[in-house]
């Protein structure tokens, strides 16, 4: 396929997105600074004390955007594994793997920070409230994922047994997205939706989708790198190195076939 | 700003704790992870070198 004479097929070639994702890396990396700065700032010297939970919301310019990547990031990983079980293409399970981390790490940063609003505004670090309860089994769905990829030698095979894991638990993003709804338990529901304004100052939704688009970036780069890391894992290759061209594709085929 | 002096600001009006445990955290895992994922790009590079 060529749309304006590009072949778009070709950077989905690991040997090809390679240097591709080098060359973008430093972009969405100066993005994630230069967002998350600016959501500090409008965060921390902008927005106005709550009337109600005084300084203690502002651990919402982290919470909120950590526990939206948590699930953002599931439903892109899911996203890769079902393209991978039905292209069969090795590049999309590539990116499941390179996803997970990330998820996890905000999986645990949403409950972490969560605790730490639940403390001085319920009274209590943690409570098996509906909300909470999803979100923690998120991070197991997670840290499974990782360990039964571990656990496989066979690359194929942990493609696809780890693909089938992530496409079965994308199920639990809707019941931690309207668990808020589906149960009145202790967390509060959505701050921001798309269909009714924002139940916050102009400022403090402001700071919070600057944090958030910041998150993204972050992830982008993050993720870009780690996906670096699996293909020179998992293709050995001793040319990756920095002034190396990049090998033909089929070349690299017949050697990682022998692996 | 609401913040009178340097000392107000790290109090974060008596919620300091959890304020800056929460922004912390997060830094923390997120440089964390970012020198996690260089360290591995230096061992991955190093080991197809061996390989080779």
């Amino acid at each position: 396929m060529s749309v304006m004479g590009i072949n778009w097929f070709k950077y989905s070639s690991p040997q090809a997105f390679y240097p591709l994702a080098g060359r973008l890396i430093p972009w969405f990396a100066a993005a994630a600074l230069g967002l998350i700065g600016i959501g500090l700032y409008i965060g921390f010297f902008v927005a106005p004390t709550d009337f109600q939970q005084g300084e203690a919301y502002r651990i919402i310019f982290v919470h909120v955007p950590a526990a939206w990547m948590s699930m953002f990031l599931y439903v892109l990983m899911a996203l890769w594994a079902g393209l991978g079980l039905g292209l069969n293409a090795r590049p999309s399970f590539m990116m499941t793997q390179a996803i997970a981390p990330t998820g996890a790490m905000f999986t645990f940063l949403a409950l972490l920070t969560g605790a730490m609003w639940g403390k001085p505004t319920w009274g209590a670090w943690w409570v098996w409230d509906a909300r909470l309860t999803s979100e923690l089994i998120l991070l197991f769905q997670y840290i499974g994922l990782i360990l039964l990829r571990a656990s496989i030698d066979d690359q194929r095979r942990a493609d696809r047994a780890s693909a089938v894991f992530a496409l079965v638990g994308v199920v639990n993003v809707p019941i931690i997205y309207f668990s808020v709804r589906w149960w009145n338990t202790l967390h509060q529901g959505a701050s921001v939706s798309m269909t009714a304004s924002p139940k916050m100052a102009t400022t403090m939704v402001t700071a919070m989708l600057v944090m958030m688009l910041g998150f993204w970036m972050y992830s982008i780069a993050v993720t870009l790198a780690r996906m670096r890391c699996v293909i020179v894992e998992r293709e050995r290759q001793p040319s990756w190195g920095k002034h190396a061209p990049a090998p033909d594709v089929a070349e690299v085929r017949e050697c990682s076939g022998g692996v | 700003m609401q913040w009178g002096s340097l000392t107000e600001f790290f109090a974060m009006g008596g919620y300091g704790l959890y304020v800056w445990t929460s922004f912390g955290a997060t830094a923390l895992c997120l440089v964390g992870e970012v020198l996690a994922v260089w360290r591995r790009h230096v061992a991955a590079l190093a080991g197809a070198r061996a390989v080779s």
